[in-house]
């Protein structure tokens, strides 16, 4: 029975998304929808055909990263929840290079992407001195930061980055920012690459670096870390940091990577909530980067396949987003897997 | 009160005359100013009573803001299905409370890790509110109601107050005098404190924890059905735009005492009120881009946060379940 164990964070992901679902389908038949019919057109829609499944890996680069900003703060002892501001950002960042500035082919894509990370560590970095400074809390410091990331992303897309008569978005990136579509009329492009490649950076950071060590000490057991000579400031920094980073490369992924738009929505449209959902996306990979792959892949497939259940069963395809919200509370509940195998014993 | 609070609300009170009359020589009004500040203020303050008193108890919601959203939708529904605001009041804090009971429920039976919940309950509320505007208006992101189901404030020398608005004062005043006068306050304390000594004491940690929870619930669930009833006079998908998080600032500057959380709201809620009357005074609006403006209420609270911090104390068990070994 011990190969089990390893298995059993993977079963408490599935028992808490089949409990996000089962609620879901409740609160679809309170307002006399038809869950079964929802549902169907969401798997439908999400792997229905070799099209979908590419939509659905691209809806999953974004928040695969979003995810490694929470989980990174998790590893940390940190409640990092400013991936949403941070992404933004990143996104500005992108878009000022790649649409600004005029670069050699593979060079430009290199500065656009850098941009967007640098411009998303940069948001990161006063919630961070916040932290370390005047032990603001992060949950507070963090949500405010996306708050004004929201204004001030808005502001600089029309005053400054708006696409001459097209008031409602921001110049489009040229096209040598931009990362080649990999399969014809699929919004897929080379940045998931990029992002798969981050992911395994920071499972080998954390895993195989001695700063990496330190960081999950410093999460684990700040007492030992103390001991063992590592500094939490420092770490807690390189978390936020780090995490800044990935939020930001999350949110150049959408304007150098995603076709059609390859630009930012005036309104953020085509960004907003991308960090919010790296935290379901995290919880379910157990924050775990490799993990977060994989539930950004899961997570992917319900927001593509729920475009296709609104049109189909009429349910808004924002439901999505309230299903993972339940996820996030039975994952919260570390009694739950216990309460269920009792049932079933019994 | 002890003399350092007294001293902080006078000085509050100080600041704020003084940045009025300021404020006049600008050429704005301070009179609206006032007036946006109370309505700004109210869901700050009920939110923030309810948080001060369930973590004094031992159960940390950060799941304020998903509540301010999920009953300001409700609330309007509910107002639409009595035929008056009032009814709409009401319907909010009923939903408000079964989430805070369900908060409760789930922290104290279950041993849920309690921010993880806090925030499921956000994100669930960004998800869900969209759905309900389309589930029961069928019309995507926004909905407008008759302005007869309005709660209507009354005239007062200092402008127009909503009656809600005292509701929330009181709760306030209320609230402090129960943590601090009855015996209910003190047990409320001892199960954030030393819940294994409450335990022994004979004290039922486990209702008193469930009962505070529902009851900050209720109190946020009041505060949500404000925004649009009393306020907006009408729900968008994103009313209560961080207002949540807002008042779990008031929660950490307040340490946890309601009257301080009260003056904390006092203060973000003017640095709203102020930004609207800002965002709409000729001369200035056409100098500060509105989006700068928008920001006046988050850099406050950045703000104040990290000035304030660092004197709190904070109760021991608070976030912790608490179980018989």
């Amino acid at each position: 029975m011990r190969w089990l164990r390893g298995l059993r964070p993977i079963l408490e992901s599935l028992v808490a998304i089949v409990v996000g679902l089962i609620i879901g389908s409740v609160l679809m038949l309170f307002f006399k929808y038809q869950p079964i019919k929802a549902y169907i057109a969401l798997f439908k829609g999400a792997f229905g055909t070799t099209g979908d499944v590419l939509e659905t890996l691209a809806f999953s680069v974004p928040i695969m990263l979003t995810a490694i900003t929470f989980a990174l703060g998790v590893r940390t002892g940190l409640f990092n929840i400013g991936a949403e501001g941070q992404m933004y950002l990143g996104a500005i960042g992108a878009v000022a290079v790649a649409g600004l500035l005029r670069l050699p082919p593979v060079i430009h894509v290199l500065a656009a992407t850098l941009a967007g990370m640098i411009a998303g560590a940069l948001w990161a970095l006063i919630p961070a001195l916040l932290k370390v400074w005047r032990g603001v809390h992060e949950v507070i410091s963090t949500i405010m930061f996306n708050w004004i990331a929201y204004h001030f992303s808005i502001y600089l897309a029309i005053y400054f980055l708006a696409q001459p008569g097209r008031a409602e978005r921001t110049v489009p990136a040229l096209p040598t920012a931009r990362y080649p579509v990999l399969a014809e009329g699929s919004t897929l492009t080379a940045v998931i690459f990029v992002a798969l490649a981050f992911c395994f950076f920071i499972y080998f950071y954390l895993w195989g670096t001695r700063a990496g060590y330190e960081l999950r000490l410093v999460g684990e057991n700040p007492h030992a870390a103390r001991y063992a000579g590592a500094s939490a400031k420092k770490v807690i920094l390189t978390s936020f940091l780090l995490g800044g980073v990935a939020a930001g490369l999350a949110g150049a992924s959408q304007i150098i990577g995603r076709p059609p738009a390859w630009s930012l929505y005036a309104t953020l449209g085509n960004v907003s909530s991308l960090g919010f959902d790296g935290i379901g996306v995290a919880l379910i990979g157990r924050n775990h980067p490799l993990g977060g792959i994989l539930a950004a892949i899961l997570y992917g497939a319900l927001a593509h396949g729920g475009r296709y259940m609104e049109y189909q069963a009429g349910v808004d395809s924002e439901m999505v987003r309230a299903i993972n919200g339940i996820i996030i509370v039975a994952l919260s509940i570390p009694e739950l897997w216990a309460i269920i195998r009792r049932r079933i014993k019994r | 009160m002890n003399q350092q609070r007294i001293f902080w609300i006078i000085a509050i009170i100080i600041i704020a005359v003084l940045v009025f009359y300021g404020i006049e020589i600008a050429g704005l009004k301070p009179l609206s100013i006032l007036e946006a500040t109370f309505l700004a203020m109210t869901p700050l303050v009920l939110a923030a009573v309810g948080e001060c008193i369930n973590e004094k108890a031992g159960v940390v919601n950060i799941g304020l803001e998903g509540i301010l959203l999920i009953t300001s939708v409700l609330g309007v529904y509910g107002a639409e299905i009595f035929g008056n605001g009032w009814g709409g009041l009401f319907f909010g804090s009923l939903i408000g409370a079964l989430i805070g009971l369900f908060m409760g429920l789930i922290s104290v039976y279950a041993r849920a890790a309690q921010v993880v919940a806090g925030m499921g309950i956000n994100i669930f509320a960004l998800g869900f509110v969209p759905f309900l505007l389309r589930a029961i208006w069928a019309f995507p992101g926004i909905h407008l109601f008759p302005r007869e189901l309005m709660v209507q404030p009354f005239s007062t020398p200092i402008g127009r107050i909503n009656p809600v608005t005292l509701i929330a004062i009181a709760s306030a005043i209320l609230g402090s005098l129960l943590l601090h006068r009855t015996v209910l306050g003190f047990r409320i304390k001892a199960c954030g404190e030393r819940p294994e000594a409450a335990d022994v004491a004979g004290i039922r940690v486990d209702l008193i924890r469930v009962f505070t929870a529902t009851l900050g619930g209720a109190l946020c669930g009041l505060g949500g059905a404000f925004m649009p009833l009393g306020w907006f006079g009408g729900v968008v998908k994103e009313i209560s735009a961080g207002r949540g998080f807002i008042a779990l600032a008031c929660v950490v500057f307040a340490g946890l005492e309601p009257l301080l959380a009260l003056a904390a709201a006092f203060i973000f809620g003017f640095a709203e009120g102020f930004a609207y009357a800002v965002a709409i005074t000729p001369g200035v609006k056409e100098v500060i881009p509105f989006y700068f403006v928008h920001m006046i209420p988050y850099v406050t609270t950045l703000l104040v946060v990290s000035v304030a911090i660092g004197q709190r104390r904070f109760p021991a068990a608070s976030g912790l379940p608490y179980s018989r070994e």
